[in-house]
């Protein structure tokens, strides 16, 4: 079985410890874990866990169980790519002056739809979402004139059909009410 | 003024008393102290036993838990105490027993400071724990500790770590106590789907070879019942997992024998024979079906488990019946015909006459001057009648003991399946005894794993628990050493041992102790251990090198089990 990228979403509690629990998971199957991102989800005191991982579908399949066996953890579910809407959101610091001195820059900035997010005397921040390759070709073109500082974000997503989390909780959300 | 408020510490021992707990093991520390003091007071309630080691306190609480079905209870100090639970909690993890856990932690203050006796228990026990959680406030106590109860016995079972911070333990609280019935995230119970017990049903009543293997899982729904009159309508012979042993009567007529590693051979050529195969209550851990690339290819499998996890991990099912496997099993008998499947039984009884002469005869009676660990084990059945509750360590005379105990009882079979954890037997043969007081308890060890936990010999002195004791002694961590001598050319690395005596050891704990060397002493021996009324140790001199076969060896297929 041939290895794929696997966008996992969890959905638990908010309690301590329990991202060591879930990564404890990875971990004992030797795995790496490409990108991970914890949020609140659309529900109070419910978190989600974006897990990004490469490994094949029957392990996938396994680890999903294991992570949906923990009493905290509400639902799992996984996804390949194609299953699902997804970014990444990433941030690079660059010099003030450049903005003056290279012209190419703002035109850079203007044909990958990013963002100037602040401006300061020595330093102005780009905001860039999107999908991984966008954000390198991004970082490729901004190299040459010096980033002083580039930060990416763990990947974000939600799936294209509905989940059957839904349900679910909406339920949680009538008792929270 | 007076008020109701009660120390942390004290609501522990109350949430216990709640949950029907009259009995913990466990040893005191300074982290633990507030919880001991109260233990003090309750001493007429709450009986508690010191053992000589944390690591004891967990495996007397899993044979208390594997004896008796109840919740085993351990309770130890912060840091190295909290450490050395970690092996039993480990063990009780893989073999789904219901245990829980106490251990007293630093301060609130002071976490995270290194400060001493502290360790992050919580991060160390997270893999091995079905849940744990660290109280730092005693009005957390009530509702964690009926959490902790709920989830180390509903489903399937496991172990739950609750770690307390001293602060916790002397704070005042208004007690009040709710067990628990419930939690959001968490379904114990998956609701069974009747049409997966028709398509279940419809594929055992078309079978022309259908074997069922059953596991721990029938003995922890406690579906013993339902299991025996499963095989007894459907005529389906049945094999055990080490760890489903003892579920029912092992002279069934319709039960085959054990499956895995050094199981029978019948039932292991024959799983890659059948046409369907329902599995009962057990995961296809490795030792069970070997090369999973050629493990019952050809059968359609069922798979009755109670763990979505366990579906599929392994083996490909054909149908899943996920639900408690009483529920299922009462379920699927009313759809089940009767049928006697005469001709496959035969098949299994041919391969049994060829196992009985190329090893059980040899084991049973033996033809050498040394004793075998394979006639202990019948003498013991001799004396025992298959009454008793064995408990057996790990390695040679473990097989040797799962292989050949007789058992007319459920739940009599104790050992450390998934873990293989040398030193378990001496402290859950007595957790075992204490739970089941009116039942004999044998304990079988090596000399090896005798040597883990030998210092429970203390606890066994002090409260006069009278578990009787069999060493097999062949001055050899005899596994690994016949390992060595199949795979390895004899190269007998770190696996001899120089013993102590071991009676001056037993005779230094005031415990009657006995040696055995020749053949026609064992008998009398025997019946003079399990006559006794107190404690007993009985070393036995076994042959040096005895290998237990059949095996499967690592990576080979069910098929290619060898005899010798």
């Amino acid at each position: 079985m041939e290895n794929k990228t696997f966008t996992i979403s969890v959905y638990s509690e908010n309690n301590v410890g329990l991202l060591n629990r879930i990564s404890g998971i990875f971990l004992k199957r030797h795995i790496n874990i490409l990108s991970l991102n914890v949020s609140e989800s659309e529900i109070e005191n419910v978190s989600r866990f974006i897990i990004v991982v490469d490994t094949t579908e029957k392990w996938v399949h396994n680890i999903v169980g294991q992570i949906e066996k923990q009493i905290e953890v509400i639902k799992a579910f996984y996804h390949i790519d194609e299953e699902t809407i997804f970014l990444e959101n990433a941030l690079f610091k660059i010099e003030s002056t450049l903005l003056f001195d290279e012209k190419q820059i703002q035109n850079i900035i203007k044909e990958s739809h990013s963002q100037i997010v602040t401006v300061a005397r020595d330093f102005f921040v780009i905001s860039k979402s999107g999908q991984r390759a966008e954000i390198e070709s991004l970082y490729e073109k901004l190299k040459p004139f010096g980033i002083m500082q580039f930060v990416r974000s763990g990947r974000i997503s939600v799936s294209k059909a509905k989940m059957e989390i839904s349900t679910l909780l909406e339920e949680l959300k009538q008792e929270a009410v | 003024m007076g008020t109701n408020k009660i120390s942390g510490a004290e609501a522990v021992i109350r949430c216990l008393l709640e949950e029907g707990v009259d009995l913990v093991y466990g040893y005191p520390g300074g982290a633990i102290m507030p919880v001991y003091d109260e233990l003090y007071k309750f001493k007429d309630q709450l009986h508690h036993v010191l053992v000589r080691h944390e690591q004891g306190a967990t495996h007397a609480a899993q044979g208390f838990a594997r004896a008796t079905g109840k919740v085993g209870v351990a309770i130890a100090t912060s840091g190295p105490g909290a450490t050395n639970l970690v092996t039993g909690i480990a063990d009780a993890q893989i073999d789904s027993t219901p245990m829980v856990c106490i251990t007293g932690q630093v301060g609130k203050h002071l976490l995270g400071s290194d400060a001493f006796q502290e360790t992050d228990i919580i991060g160390i026990s997270t893999p091995v724990t079905k849940w744990n959680y660290q109280i730092t406030e005693a009005s957390e106590i009530p509702e964690i500790m009926a959490k902790a109860f709920f989830i180390a016995k509903s489903g399937r079972p496991g172990p739950v770590l609750i770690d307390i911070t001293k602060n916790a333990q002397f704070d005042k609280i208004e007690f009040s106590y709710k067990k628990c019935t419930s939690i959001r995230s968490y379904n114990p119970k998956p609701t069974l789907n009747l049409e997966k017990i028709k398509e279940a049903a419809k594929l055992i009543n078309t079978a022309k070879k259908p074997f069922i293997i059953f596991g721990q899982g029938v003995i922890l729904s406690e579906a013993e019942a339902e299991l025996k009159a499963l095989v007894e309508k459907s005529g389906i012979p049945a094999a055990w997992t080490i760890l489903g042993l003892s579920a029912i009567p092992t002279d069934h007529p319709l039960n085959v024998g054990m499956v895995g590693m050094h199981g029978n051979y019948g039932p292991n050529v024959l799983t890659n024979e059948c046409d369907v195969l329902i599995a009962l209550g057990m995961r296809f851990d490795d030792r069970v079906t070997g090369n999973l690339a050629t493990y019952a290819k050809q059968a359609k499998v069922i798979h009755l488990e109670i763990d979505p996890s366990e579906i599929d991990k392994n083996v490909k099912t054909t149908v899943a019946v996920l639900a408690d496997l009483k529920e299922s099993l009462t379920a699927l008998l009313p759809f089940i015909e009767s049928n006697t499947h005469e001709s496959w039984h035969n098949e299994f009884k041919a391969k049994y006459e060829i196992e009985l002469e190329a090893v059980i005869n040899d084991e049973l009676k033996p033809k050498k001057e040394g004793i075998s660990m394979g006639e202990t084990i019948e003498m013991i059945n001799k004396h025992s009648k298959g009454d008793a509750i064995m408990v057996s360590d790990v390695g040679q005379h473990q097989m040797f003991a799962c292989r050949y105990a007789k058992f007319n009882s459920t739940k009599s079979n104790v050992t450390s399946g998934g873990l293989g954890t040398m030193g378990f037997a001496l402290p859950a043969a007595i957790g075992a005894k204490m739970g089941m007081p009116e039942r004999e308890v044998v304990a079988i060890i090596g000399d090896g794993g005798f040597q883990m936990t030998i210092q429970e010999l203390g606890t066994i002195f002090q409260t006069k628990v009278p578990v009787k004791i069999v060493v097999l002694n062949n001055e050899f961590l005899g596994m690994v050493r016949q390992w060595q001598q199949l795979f390895f050319d004899k190269r007998y690395a770190s696996t001899e041992m120089i013993n102590p005596n071991f009676i001056a050891i037993a005779e230094g704990y005031y415990i009657k102790a006995k040696k055995v060397t020749k053949r026609e002493d064992l008998d009398a021996a025997v019946a003079e251990m399990m006559a006794s009324k107190e404690s007993y140790f009985l070393e036995v001199m076994v042959e040096k090198e005895n290998n237990v076969f059949p095996m499967i060896p690592t990576g080979a297929s069910v098929s290619d089990i060898r005899l010798c």
